[in-house]
């Protein structure tokens, strides 16, 4: 199921691909009444409660909601690291995961994980071209020349030699989405990647990462907390409830591509934003004083 | 509130439902798990081990009686006096040494922590102390203090006390620089910051002190009472071991994991009380 | 007789300076001062003159106490007048100093037992633990049986496995390793424990095998408790062997000092003991410096400042 025929996709990119037109569009998920219960002791928690989303293939989707509604849990069963308890998910019309159906983490679902995941034992370049040398797709000579090429597009040059932990946690993210796109993975699983960033570092990283869209397309899931960042990377934004997660809205982002610091003050822009932080502020009021009284 | 939040109250509701399952269901949950069944096999598979050896009489096993001998010479051993009386004088020497090593060492390591000077003086000669096992101060010890229990007790209480010095420095040197100013700007004084920032923060550090004082104490002592001692549990083993009585050595060993084990107990529950607002282990 | 204080203070000095220089010079690397201006700063510094004071105070305390104070139980030790001419006689009235074959023996003797039990310890010890955080199985089978015999205390072996094993060497050795092997498997355990999930996942998703994640992501991220590990487990190896030869061998430091208290040479209970903080410092700092030699990435992390000898 997973990564038939994507071989050849790699070697192609091999130099990296100017002209997009040959790379087949897969990577579309359809997610379908999706519900997940944790149980630890006994204990019901409801995290995703009859979730459905159709994501395109070469879809941007940026997923907000209040802090707890489930997001990383649906990353984690996209991903393969949790089962689900109801419901199904789809990846290009193949059965991906199911009730008793988990799917083994792979190249194809890539994820650049929320508290950050690089291995600090090894160099930046070592972390890149982990992916690719283990799974024998290149040597480790063109993996290198790959990931010189990535890295220095995302501002990243001269640090190939140096250890995770020196680097800035902006810096650390944006090596990760390095480690994860050199794989070329159907479905790219963003959790935060931006955070902690200032906004000078943040609005480079968006330019870079739209640059790296506009040449990859690859279908995007991503959680962000942010939702300018949200409307202004993405195609569509998913705005969920508090726990029990549900999607209360999805909005379509329609601004032309490729994106421009300066839409960020079009009346377009603006208008998506209003209806999208309505949303979000509510279900925050919401989280926030059932946090209150779950406390009491 | 408004009408919205009620409306959402039948949802929190059903989040935290608590599954109806029976206390006798939840019990057995709870002692039959894989984990607890694969232990119980472990365990018993190394006593049906030691059995067959000894029954097949192995080479390497031909002073060593069977669990079942081991168990009688137990039973018979714990209706004697000796036996209480050995446990007895082996606790009463880890309890002395051990808290003399708490009321020496946590406030040598404070002092460390808290002034720099008084760091660069002691820390040094401390280091050169450390390495030397609280073994080698058997003799010196003997020579030193007037009775042999007084003797005892200094040796566990070595054994212990560097180990305390350490944590407690660490627990101290490891707190944020940021407190202390966040602190000294709130115009706190000395005596306020040692007692409502180092005191406080030092304190997982001394329980990990006195976690692993406590193991090292039990290993002292036994040694020591070998060496040296007259009475005591270890005294009890050596005997054995001299009269070739190889059950009671055996004996001794489990009472000694035992009553090792009951202490680190005990000083766990004391540790988590003086942290209520963590687990630690 | 003179030389005999100047020797050693002579000798604790340089050391002492040795120490403070070498941390200046690793500033110097970052700030870029000359070497004599190093020097200098070095014997200006507060820090280096109360280290030496408080050696001056420690030993001057003990002088005074063997010779002035008025309290018996003091006088009954050596002072350390006594034990620098005993160590450095070339005729030493006791039979023990270091101009000595026998003294030689000792060291040798201990330093090999130690050296046996540790390696031993490790070899076996490391995979052990990676296994029981490795395989779920086999923890569940072996984690109970650890710690049913972890609490008996390395020095209540000594009588059975006198019994069990052929001679008293081998019974040393092997209570030695004991405590040293259930240190590093439990410490290796830990530090597999300690590895975040999500180091696994990445792995997993970035297309790893077992295999691969065992070598990628178990091993390197142990590391730091493994060798934390270590070196408790070699202070444990020296604890118990110290032990060990007291009661039961012959040779070793153990038994040099145990017989220095039995036929009344004092001098050299106090030598035994000074040798073996000696050798066991050194023995843990080789395990220091192994494991930074493995770990650059850690030391890189602290920027390369963060372990100085008080580590
Ligand atoms: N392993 C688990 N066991 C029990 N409950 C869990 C587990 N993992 C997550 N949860 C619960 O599920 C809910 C959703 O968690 P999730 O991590 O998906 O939230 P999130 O939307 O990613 O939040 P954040 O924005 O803070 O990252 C939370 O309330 C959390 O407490
Ligand atoms: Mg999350």
């Amino acid at each position: 199921m997973r990564n038939n025929g994507d071989e050849k996709v790699i070697k192609e990119n091999t130099n990296i691909a100017l002209d997009n037109s040959h790379i087949t569009k897969k990577g579309a998920l359809s997610i379908c009444n999706v519900t997940k219960i944790y149980d630890p002791e006994g204990v019901h928690v409801i995290a995703l409660e009859d979730c459905s989303l159709d994501i395109k293939a070469g879809e941007f989707v940026a997923v907000v909601g209040p802090s707890g509604c489930g997001k990383t849990t649906l990353l984690n069963i996209i991903a393969g690291f949790d089962s689900l308890t109801h419901g199904e998910i789809y990846l290009d019309n193949e059965l991906l995961a199911a009730p008793g159906v988990k799917p083994k983490p792979g190249p194809d679902r890539v994820v650049v994980f929320q508290h950050g995941a690089l291995f600090p034992w090894k160099t930046v370049l070592d972390n890149v071209i982990y992916g690719p040398v283990i799974q024998k797709k290149m040597s480790r000579d063109e993996a290198i020349e790959i990931a010189r090429d990535k890295l220095s597009r995302l501002g990243l040059k001269e640090i190939e030699n140096v250890y995770p932990g020196q680097l800035s946690s902006g810096m650390q993210r944006r090596v990760e989405i390095v480690r994860a796109l050199i794989n070329n993975p159907l479905v790219l699983l963003l959790d935060e990647p931006f955070r902690g960033m200032d906004s000078v570092t943040k609005s480079a990283s968006h330019e870079a990462l739209l640059e790296l869209y506009d040449i990859f397309h690859k279908t995007i899931y991503f959680i962000t907390h942010d939702l300018e960042e949200a409307i202004f990377l993405s195609d569509t934004v998913v705005v969920m409830t508090t726990r029990p997660g549900k999607i209360r809205m999805t909005i379509k982002v329609d601004l032309p591509r490729p994106r421009d610091y300066r839409m960020l003050s079009t009346p377009r822009f603006l208008e998506l934003k209003e209806t999208a932080k309505d949303a979000v502020h509510e279900e925050a009021l919401k989280a926030f004083q059932r946090g209150e009284r779950e406390l009491a | 509130m408004s009408k919205t939040n009620i409306s959402k109250d039948n949802s929190v509701a059903n989040m935290f439902v608590k599954k109806e399952i029976s206390f006798g269901k939840r019990l057995q949950k709870k002692l039959f798990n894989r984990t607890n069944i694969n232990g119980t096999i472990a365990i018993l598979g190394f006593f049906l081990i030691w059995h067959l050896l000894v029954v097949l009489r192995m080479p390497f096993m031909k002073h060593i009686p069977t669990p079942v001998t081991v168990l009688e010479t137990f039973i018979n051993l714990v209706t004697k006096k000796v036996y209480w009386v050995s446990l007895w004088f082996s606790t009463k020497r880890v309890f002395y040494g051990f808290v003399a090593a708490q009321v020496l060492g946590i406030p040598l390591g404070l002092a460390m922590g808290w002034s720099r000077k008084f760091k660069y003086l002691s820390f040094p000669v401390f280091e050169v102390l450390r390495p030397i096992p609280p073994l080698a101060w058997v003799p010196v010890s003997i020579l030193f203090w007037p009775t042999n229990e007084l003797s005892i007790a200094f040796i566990t209480f070595i054994g212990a006390f560097f180990t305390i010095v350490l944590n407690v420095l660490r627990g101290v040197s490891s707190i944020d620089k940021e407190l202390y100013r966040s602190a000294l700007s709130l115009g706190a004084k000395p005596q306020h910051i040692f007692r409502k920032i180092i005191l406080p923060a030092s304190i997982p550090s001394i329980a990990t002190g006195m976690m692993v004082g406590i193991g090292i104490t039990w290993n002292v002592v036994i040694a020591a009472e070998m060496i040296a001692g007259d009475k005591g549990i270890g005294r009890l083993t050596w005997e054995g071991y001299l009269a070739g009585d190889t059950p009671t050595i055996i004996v001794g060993m489990i009472s000694i994991g035992f009553a090792g084990w009951l202490s680190s107990g005990i000083v766990k529950i004391i540790s988590d009380r003086m942290m209520p607002w963590r687990k630690l282990f | 007789m003179n030389i005999y204080f100047v020797l050693p203070l002579f000798v604790i000095l340089s050391f002492i300076f040795f120490i403070f220089y070498r941390q200046q010079k690793r500033l110097a690397h970052y700030s870029g001062i000359s070497t004599l201006s190093q020097i200098k700063k070095t014997l200006t510094s507060q820090r280096f003159w109360l280290v030496i004071l408080g050696f001056v105070l420690t030993i001057g305390f003990w002088y005074a106490a063997v010779y002035w104070l008025p309290f018996d139980a003091f006088h009954r030790l050596p002072g350390p007048d006594e034990v620098v001419i005993e160590w450095l006689s070339r005729d030493p009235y006791y039979g023990i100093s270091i101009y000595t074959k026998e003294y030689y023996v000792h060291i040798l003797y201990s330093t090999y037992r130690a050296t046996v039990s540790f390696l031993l310890a490790t070899i076996l010890g490391v995979p052990f633990g990676l296994l029981m955080g490795w395989s779920r199985r086999f923890y569940e089978y072996s984690f109970p049986l650890v710690e049913m015999i972890r609490p008996i205390p390395p020095l209540a072996w000594v009588p059975l496995s006198i019994l069990m094993l052929p001679g008293v060497e081998p019974a040393v050795i092997f209570v030695t390793f004991l405590v040293a092997f259930f240190v590093t498997t439990l410490n290796t355990l830990l530090g597999v424990q300690s590895i975040d999930q999500a180091y696994f996942r990445a792995a997993l998703c970035l297309g790893a095998s077992s295999k691969e994640i065992l070598y990628d992501v178990v091993i390197p991220g142990s590391l730091p408790y493994i060798f934390t590990g270590l070196q408790i487990s070699m202070g444990a190896a020296w604890f118990s062997l110290v032990a060990g030869e007291m009661i039961a061998a012959q040779y070793g430091l153990g038994y040099l000092i145990w017989q220095g208290y039995s036929l009344v040479k004092y001098p050299t209970i106090i030598i035994g003991m000074v040798t073996l903080g000696f050798i066991g410092y050194g023995s843990s700092a080789v395990i220091r410096y192994v494991g930074k030699r493995l770990m650059a990435w850690r030391e890189q992390e602290l920027g390369g400042l963060g372990v100085t000898y008080e580590e």
